[in-house]
């Protein structure tokens, strides 16, 4: 599919005055030089004059907006430069800035595009106001495989219409669904009822009832049709994937998600900054932890809060234990589909100890809530340290027994080597990230090429392999378990004293002892309670290295007590967008292979 | 364990080759008896099997689905009550955990897997989502799926502890024993109320009016 041609860019330039470089929301002004100068401003400007309409540099985050009709131009431009090469559209939200107050009296519904470049490593976000009674823009699918599942979840939740793209329907809410739920004007509760299960082949005789096998002549060859899911031992989750067999091939499949959407960011709208946490451990809840962080993160860049040093060493143990966890998981149930029951006991022991550890820290084992702006919500109990290494000693036995049993294991080879490549150059445009693109020959890991929290003063390695097919995935989550330890190992070496959340009461709750002495205290408490943290406005984008890849928060404040919008970037979303290419010509066997090693989280994939 | 009254007569005829018995001190003809058989209820009996040896399909959907793994692996280890054989079919279980939110999306499937089952059949509500929608109060969260299946238990937490779902697994067992589940319960009132050709479809509160007014 070709992109729909787009008029030509007028003959002048626009003239560059200081007032357009203003920031859309809030009157930020910057330097119009200093933006100019910036080479992915300069080379727009060259290239596609005019379609640049303002520029804004906050927190480090590079935001453009850009001209509905020339988007695609841009884009292009973003991708193919030599001085630029964007290569991965990171992912596609929306934005309805209805009740925004006027900023730069512009449109109503904005597409909002992150690009990431990894030779430059940088990244630029780009606004594309959109017709406010008739929200339509070019898709981006012919350029970026990502805009697939990112455009029809924007089509999904605000109703803008990409041109040209191939399979616009909903993907999140059901068939029967009605309005558009992010937009601002629609309620939080509102529901609509689903009927039936609908088929994802409309071609079928009938939409057929879950599991009925349906097969269909085509010419002299028998196709059949089967149904995966959402309710299936192999998917650890809630995912449907209908496929047209040619004998055990795969001939095509359609995957349909959707069945865990929560609502996680309609939520987020309705409830205060601190009120999200729980939202968030719900997201990725194998390792919720990370998810607290990776949230946390984005309030503090764009509070620009320093966090003590004791808070960024706890954060940092637990998220590496949280990594442990996932790919403990990970394995153990991706093996289980295999067949190799024993490694899920093995891999779940250790668990239940890491639990146990962060049981200790803030009570809860599953869905910890242990993040808040600022820290963490308590200190660690003064054993800590012994405890942490208490489990790290006993872990390498546990590792060591999967490792044992599987990774020289031909059986379990046989299975794996060679299924479910994904070439590098797809997996870059799919937007992958994490152990899944690192399997591709990618050595990209966020710790590493951006790194939070002081990971550059750790001595630890990043795993890569360039099969890109499930046995490397397999490999290296194994490798990254025993590097997670070294981090941890190194980090509880140097665990620093002092407090575990800072000492902002605008943010932070203030001690309890104070709170019960001390009026200043008490008063702060309650207007935190009562009121929410103070948050200034402004929209940045956070970035971690989750287990399963980028975990990206996209945050748009107005100075209100709650976000005005927050948009989580999942990983998983991405990564389980090219199951179906992925699929495609695969053995119906290997699927459940394949599936496992994506590590997809349904909480996470579905929000 | 089961209540059992032991026989203590004398009933002749009854030796058992395996034991013989003389060794004690009670009449000879009674002993092997004694070891042998107990008298009980058979509905007590029946409802004692079955409540040792449910089949859970696990309905599991998010979190609460990590819970219930840790409470089938080796540390909390349900098998010690008799639950642990769990099965992806719901044409061979009994009983239903639903471990995590159903969305709007899911009730269609999970109301086909709860039809799928055969009687009689049990659903745990395993987690708030499942009991009441939790904290999702939003536009495409079904709030408890009490809307569209019945449910015996309800077990609370977010997601509840491995000892929290063990202990709803024991609650639904003292209900099993006592005949005190909905199933169970309609299944007595089929018993009592309707003739056996009558086929075992939905009956509603006003066919066993009429049913009773007739006879």
């Amino acid at each position: 599919m070709t992109p729909r041609a787009t008029p030509e860019a007028p003959e002048t330039p626009v003239e560059h005055t200081d007032a357009r470089w203003n920031s859309r929301f809030w009157g930020h002004t910057q330097g119009a030089e200093a933006l100019r100068a910036k080479p992915t401003v300069r080379v727009l400007e060259e290239a596609c004059p005019g379609a640049v309409t303002g520029a804004e540099d906050r927190c480090g985050d590079l935001s453009l907006t850009v001209r509905a009709q020339d988007l695609v131009r841009v884009a292009t431009t973003l991708r193919d430069h030599p001085e630029l090469r964007y290569n991965m559209l990171l992912d596609v939200c929306g934005l309805d800035r209805m009740l925004l107050p006027e900023g730069d009296g512009g449109e109503r519904f904005h597409a909002v595009y992150h690009f990431y470049s990894m030779t430059q490593g940088k990244r630029v976000r780009l606004h594309v106001p959109l017709d406010s009674e008739k929200p339509e823009v070019d898709s981006l699918v012919p350029l970026y495989a990502s805009a697939n599942w990112g455009e029809r979840e924007v089509f999904d939740m605000y109703g803008f219409k990409f041109r040209g793209h191939p399979d616009l329907r909903r993907i999140l809410c059901h068939e029967e669904f009605v309005g558009h739920p992010l937009r601002k004007d629609y309620p939080p509760d509102r529901r609509h009822m689903l009927s039936r299960t609908y088929s994802s082949f409309p071609g079928l005789p009938a939409d057929t009832p879950e599991g009925q096998r349906v097969s269909v002549m085509e010419g002299d060859v028998e196709k059949i049709y089967i149904n995966l899911g959402p309710s299936h031992p192999a998917t650890h989750g809630t995912f449907r994937i209908q496929a047209r067999l040619d004998g055990e091939i795969i001939d095509e499949s359609r995957t349909e998600i959707g069945y865990l959407h929560r609502c996680f960011e309609k939520m987020c709208e309705a409830h205060t900054f601190v009120q999200i946490f729980p939202f968030t451990d719900r997201l990725n809840y194998l390792s919720a932890f990370n998810n607290n962080v990776g949230y946390a993160m984005a309030v503090e860049k764009l509070l620009g809060l320093e966090i003590p040093e004791r808070a960024v060493a706890i954060r940092v143990i637990l998220m590496e234990f949280g990594r442990i966890m996932d790919h403990m998981v990970t394995i153990g149930t991706n093996l289980v589909d295999m067949g190799a029951l024993t490694n899920f006991w093995y891999a779940y022991l250790p668990r239940e100890e890491i639990y146990t550890l962060i049981e200790a820290c803030c009570g809860a084992r599953l869905t910890v809530s242990y993040g808040r702006i600022g820290g963490v919500s308590q200190d660690v109990p003064e054993n800590f340290v012994a405890l942490a290494h208490g489990v790290l000693d006993r872990l390498p036995e546990f590792v060591d027994y999967i490792d044992q049993l599987i990774t020289k294991n031909v059986i379990f080879q046989k299975r794996t080597r060679g299924v479910g490549v994904l070439p590098r150059d797809r997996a870059l445009s799919y937007a992958w990230s994490g152990p899944v693109l690192r399997a591709t020959g990618v050595q990209f890991d966020l710790r590493r090429a951006h790194p939070y929290y002081g990971y550059e003063t750790y001595d630890f390695e990043i795993p890569v392999r360039t099969g890109g097919d499930v046995y490397d995935r397999y490999v290296i989550r194994m490798q990254e378990i025993r590097e997670s330890m070294k981090i941890i190992r190194q980090a509880l070496e140097r665990f620093p004293g002092g407090p575990h959340i800072v000492d902002d009461w605008t943010v932070a709750l203030p001690p309890k002892n104070e709170v019960y002495t001390n009026i200043e205290a008490l008063m702060a408490h309650f207007k935190l309670v009562m009121h929410g943290a103070k948050v200034p406005a402004g929209e940045v984008y956070s970035y971690t290295e989750s287990p399963v890849g980028e975990l990206g928060f996209y945050l748009v404040a107005d100075g209100g007590p709650k976000p005005y919008r927050l948009h989580c970037r999942a990983p998983g979303y991405y990564i389980f967008s090219a199951i179906d290419e992925n699929l495609k010509g695969a053995m119906i066997s290997d699927f459940a292979a394949n599936l496992g090693s994506l590590a997809i989280v349904a909480g996470e994939l579905d929000r | 364990m089961v209540d059992v009254k032991r026989v203590t007569g004398p009933t002749p005829g009854m030796e058992n080759a395996a034991n013989p018995g003389p060794k004690s001190e009670m009449p000879r003809e009674a002993e092997p008896f004694r070891q042998n058989f107990i008298t009980t209820k058979l509905d007590y009996f029946i409802n004692w099997g079955r409540k040792n040896a449910l089949w859970p399909m696990p309905f599991g959907t998010a979190c609460c689905a990590i819970e219930f793994m840790s409470v089938v692996s080796s540390h909390y280890d349900l098998s010690r009550f008799g639950a642990e054989v769990v099965r992806f079919s719901p044409r061979q279980s009994d009983l239903m955990i639903v471990a995590g939110t159903v969305v709007d999306k899911m009730g269609p499937i999970l109301k086909t897997i709860y039809d799928q089952m055969p009687e009689p059949k049990w659903v745990i509500a395993m987690g708030v989502c499942a009991s009441s929608g939790g904290f999702y109060r939003a536009y495409h969260v079904m709030q408890g799926i009490d809307e569209i299946v019945p449910v015996d238990v309800y077990v609370p937490g977010c997601p509840p502890t491995p000892e929290g779902l063990m202990h709803g697994i024991l609650r639904l067992q003292d209900a099993i024993q006592k005949g005190e589940t909905r199933v169970q319960r309609e299944q007595a009132l089929r018993a009592r109320h309707l003739p056996d050709d009558l086929p075992q479809a939905v009956i509603t509160a006003a066919d066993l009016a009429k049913r009773k007014g007739a006879a």
